[in-house]
């Protein structure tokens, strides 16, 4: 477990240190903070879900990730460098950040919004005037990442005629072709059906395994997170209430207190991780 | 790269923008413009034939034939009202047209143009403010009148932006509304300012801004066209930073872009464009709104070829339409305003009611 290579695979991709956050617009005194005492790290080929309650702070701590959002206190480092000392392209280079509803307004067709990805890459030259045409190396690349998303045969669409899950998925193929280190995703699977769900979620994973990718996803889904990622960090009214394994979190007395209602909380019946259900109505026993 | 790749490359060659397309389609549209330009020379209260220009230019560098009277006032004609004319508009459709394609960009809304948005007014609002003081009689107008026009615009842009952006979002509906107030203040600020003008300035005044093209000298044109052409080549550099922008901020962000920067950047050339735009042509409105619109319908989305093809059509139809606006009632003129409003609001009407879904 300690050859070089896997010393290499193992660099930390996040380290995160006490971080506080509020929206800037918000009066400083009056309103509380929006995520505090923040503090968790992320190696390269883990897969960290963070779940938690509607308002909990789960959208800005991923902001914060991919610096959409600038830290207030604390620190955030990425592979071992302050986030806040990096240019927004380096950042850009390394991490991949999937929103949650990209609406597009103009007739962009698939190709060129995944062709966009290759834009942190893209070699500086004047004589172009900026225009920068794509070298055939980035097509590649965008051909590449587009038959792994599975949007090949979309190619030639407008993004604007996609269906959300569709649309999804093309994002997803754009910051892949970023050629990222880390891939930060809020809500993946909020518009997919379960077919694509799944798809989504096998493909993050192999993405995990065979590129050594560091992944951060946002979910509503208790199940997904508890399926499929390595840890979970659970997290209410802007502080982390626990992280660790998905048998650590996901649990019935951790669960209610963070989510303040009834849950079930039993064993799938292949991985044996913890399943979460509704109580469902109240029968008399 | 292997057969398959081959192929697979060249489906995907087709779906992007590519420099053969691109030279083609600027390629086709600058022979269509230059076309145009000299039929546009031809035409005005007196036609002038291609042999009797050629005849003239002949005489001019010393060639024999012809009588004298007859061709200096043709070459007067031609060299000094029309000729600055058509550069004149095909500048000022350019550039609006050019605006229109970056503010619709960066606002994310197809109904965005720097007359419906009242950035216009804005600007028109500085002018007449620096007329109003004096401005236009000094040697200064020719540089300053533009500048006031600058302000005026930039602080209409601000503005907008304040009242509409909230949260990094901006809401079609809420851009369209904080326009329709500027507009109405700049307006009525303006009105008020050319009642208290003595009458026969008031009456320039409302000649202008109606939207009217008039003859400039070579001074004046040849400051404009700094003005102009350093605008657009500003905002040709921008074209790949629009695409991104145009996803959202939070994309553009993970992409790698300064956001607050590229803003500023678009925001200040949009605003010295229109500035200079309406310091000589007054409120010509729409064609930031149509021209990018009917060029995205034929080309695709992509801004390295929407923007300066966007430019060229805006110019050649700005140029004719203010050829018809001189020739159809001549010896006198239609503003030019007037026709690109009567084409560009019910097209603006259209899209508001029949392409809703596309809106939301």
């Amino acid at each position: 477990m300690t050859t070089p290579a896997n010393l290499k695979n193992q660099r930390r991709a996040y380290d995160v240190q006490e971080v506080r956050f509020h929206y800037p617009h918000s009066a400083p005194n009056a309103v509380p903070w929006v995520l505090q005492d923040v503090s968790f790290f992320l190696e390269s080929g883990e897969m960290l879900g963070i779940v938690g309650p509607n308002g909990s702070g789960k959208t800005s701590l991923l902001r914060l990730l991919a610096k959409i959002v600038p830290e207030q206190q604390g620190v955030i480092r990425l592979f071992g460098k302050p986030l806040s000392v990096l240019r927004q392209e380096d950042v850009a280079r390394d991490i991949g950040f999937v929103p949650q509803d990209v609406s597009q307004t103009f007739p962009f067709t698939v190709a060129e919004t995944v062709l966009m990805g290759r834009f942190p890459h893209r070699h500086r030259t004047s004589w172009d005037l900026g225009f920068g045409w794509d070298s055939r190396a980035d097509r590649a690349i965008a051909q590449r990442t587009m038959a792994t998303m599975d949007v090949w045969r979309l190619a030639a669409r407008s993004v604007t005629e996609l269906s959300g899950g569709e649309r999804q998925r093309v994002m997803i193929a754009r910051s892949l072709a970023q050629d990222p280190r880390v891939l930060l995703l809020d809500e993946p699977t909020a518009f997919l059906d379960l077919q694509h769900q799944v798809e989504i979620c096998a493909l993050l994973h192999r993405l995990k395994e065979e590129r050594g990718l560091a992944i951060v996803l946002v979910s509503h889904d208790l199940n997904l997170a508890s399926q499929y990622c390595d840890r979970v960090l659970l997290l209410d009214q802007g502080r982390v209430v626990r992280l660790g394994s998905p048998a650590d979190v996901i649990r019935q007395d951790v669960l209610e207190t963070a989510y303040r209602c009834r849950v079930l909380v039993d064993c799938h019946p292949h991985s044996g991780l913890p399943r979460v259900t509704l109580p469902g109505r109240n029968r008399v026993m | 790269m292997s057969e398959a790749g081959l192929v697979e490359d060249a489906v995907f060659r087709k779906s992007t923008l590519g420099v053969g397309r691109w030279m083609t389609v600027i390629g086709i549209l600058s022979a269509v413009a230059l076309l145009l330009a000299v039929l546009c020379l031809q035409f005005g209260a007196q036609f002038v034939g291609i042999k009797e220009a050629v005849r003239m230019l002949n005489q001019m560098v010393g060639a024999p034939g012809g009588s004298e009277s007859d061709v200096s006032t043709m070459a007067t004609i031609l060299l000094h009202v029309r000729l600055p004319r058509v550069v004149l508009g095909f500048l000022v459709g350019s550039c609006l047209a050019a605006v229109g394609v970056a503010l619709q960009a960066l606002l994310r809304n197809p109904l965005a143009d720097p007359y419906v948005l009242g950035v216009s007014s804005g600007a028109a609002l500085g002018v007449s403010i620096a007329v109003l003081f004096g401005v236009g009689t000094t040697a200064l107008t020719v540089t300053a009148l533009p500048i006031c026009g600058f302000i005026g615009s930039l602080v209409a842009l601000v503005v907008l932006y304040r009242m509409a952006a909230s949260y990094d979002r901006l809401p079609i509906y809420s851009v369209l509304l904080a326009g329709v107030i500027l507009n109405a203040i700049c307006s009525a600020l303006i009105m008020f300012i050319t009642s208290i003008m003595d009458p026969s300035r008031s009456f320039g005044m409302m000649t202008w801004l109606m939207g009217s093209l008039t003859a400039p000298t070579y001074p004046t044109l040849l400051v404009f066209s700094l003005y102009a052409l350093v605008c657009l080549g500003l905002l040709f550099r921008q074209v790949k930073v629009l695409n991104i922008m145009a996803f959202g901020e939070e994309a553009a962000r993970s992409l790698g872009i300064d956001t607050e920067c590229a803003k500023r950047h678009i925001f200040l050339v949009s605003a010295l464009a229109t500035g200079a735009v309406v310091s000589v042509s007054g409120m010509v409105g729409f064609i930031g709104m149509v021209v990018p619109h009917a060029v995205r319908l034929i080309v695709g989305a992509d801004h390295r070829l929407v923007m300066p093809a966007s430019a060229l059509i805006g110019g050649t139809f700005l140029m004719v339409t203010d050829t018809f606006a001189r020739t159809v009632v001549s010896p006198s003129e239609l503003p030019v305003g007037i026709m690109t409003a009567l084409v560009g609001g019910p097209f603006f009407v259209y899209l508001l009611v029949w392409r809703k879904d596309r809106m939301s």
